[in-house]
């Protein structure tokens, strides 16, 4: 047999795409290890928000159950010192919480009674503006999410944040934790914390920690956008007062008395 | 060569000092040494091959870590399209139970320290108090 140039021309192309097949279907059938993670659409169809429900609230003196529970389950330190406190879910009296609230002559004496705080999930946190390394962040729910591996603190946000929600490690909090959740991580020196609004709970399709300890339903969670939820008719029936809102942050932790 | 005496044995003496980790571990039989980290014993797959996390387990868990506290992401799908939870603890330490026994091995043997442990816990990290 003549073996032209056109035949071996053949033979080499069919033997190349021959050798080409294997590794071929095998870059086109690989799958790719990946995240699921969910949209930015499906994050921003909600938007988490609380409400506290004073009256309630007061009916207990001295009750502890939200505080313990959070605290608890995010392995928040006790330092006992107030310079150094750690605090997500902590209370102060109404007249220091609302000062513009003239209540001199009022009926009932609100002035000295406990306020339960926590951070407010602001719409327009200036927490988020200050931090220089986007260690905080809003996330299409609302909720102020921290990332702790990134945080380096600078503690701008604490100069930022108008409530005082924000707390920093100036020791190795470890030491002074009871007892640990290993559901949870610790926090390390040098780094600001807060409330989550129980991000790792929701994901689980629970309520927050402080929600759920709650004894009095005094506190209600939920999302804004449905006209269904508890919030949203918690906020219809009566009056409602949000924190500082001249400020501009549109808090999302309300106060219904 | 001037003061000869002195330079030769000064310098075969500061060869010596110099290459003293050298023949030191070859005289104690380190050099063949080789990390050997405790595999679980009552699990027979990881979540990716064995091959692709000896190199890569850093940038998984790097990714872990940006999916779920920055994009709220909780499911890996793994190349062989099993599901399994992001999370150092509830998923990595789940098997490996002793960080000693088997991240220390080899990080040990390279010199490469990590922070991990400062905030995340590992269930035997608190049996010794």
């Amino acid at each position: 047999m003549e073996f032209d140039r056109r035949g071996f021309l053949k033979i080499a192309g069919l033997t190349v795409l021959g050798l080409a097949a294997k590794p071929g279907w095998e870059l086109f059938s690989k799958v790719e290890p990946q995240e699921l993670v969910p949209s930015p659409e499906t994050l921003a169809k909600k938007r988490w928000a609380m409400s506290v429900d004073l009256k309630k609230c007061w009916s207990v003196k001295g009750c502890r159950d939200c505080i313990d529970a959070c605290h608890r389950i995010h392995n928040v330190p006790d330092l006992g010192t107030l310079k150094e406190e750690i605090k997500w879910v902590w209370t102060a009296p109404y007249e220091n919480v609302f000062p513009e609230h003239e209540l001199e002559y009022s009926e009932e004496d609100y002035r000295h009674q406990p306020v339960p705080l926590l951070c407010n999930h602001c719409d327009d946190p200036p927490c988020v503006r200050y931090c220089p390394t986007r260690a905080t962040w809003k996330r299409e729910d609302g909720i102020v999410m921290m990332d702790f591996h990134r945080c380096i603190g600078c503690r701008y946000c604490m100069a930022g944040c108008p409530y005082g929600s924000r707390s920093f490690n100036w020791r190795d909090p470890r030491p002074f934790i009871k007892k640990v959740n290993l559901e949870f991580p610790t926090r390390t020196k040098g780094v600001v914390e807060k409330c989550n609004f129980c991000e790792e709970r929701l994901s689980r399709d629970l309520l927050p920690a402080c929600v759920e300890a709650c004894k009095e339903k005094a506190l209600a969670f939920g999302d804004l956008k449905d006209p269904e939820s508890k919030v949203r008719k918690t906020l219809q029936s009566r009056n409602v007062f949000q924190r500082q809102p001249e400020l501009g942050t549109k808090p999302k932790v309300y106060y219904v008395l | 060569m001037y003061d000869g005496k002195k330079i030769i044995p000064g310098l075969i003496l500061f060869l010596g000092l110099v290459t003293y980790p050298f023949w030191h571990n070859a005289v104690s039989g380190k050099t063949g040494y080789i990390p050997k980290p405790k595999l679980p014993a009552d699990k027979k797959e990881c979540v990716e091959p064995k091959d692709y996390i000896r190199i890569n387990h850093k940038n998984l868990l790097d990714g872990w870590k940006e999916s779920v506290v920055r994009k709220g992401g909780t499911i890996y799908m793994a190349s062989n399209r099993k599901r399994y939870t992001m999370s150092l603890n509830r998923t990595c330490m789940n098997c490996h139970k002793d960080k000693a026994e088997f991240c220390d091995q080899c990080h040990n043997y390279m010199g490469v320290t990590n922070k991990c442990w400062d905030c995340h816990i590992y269930p035997k990290q608190l049996e010794k108090g």
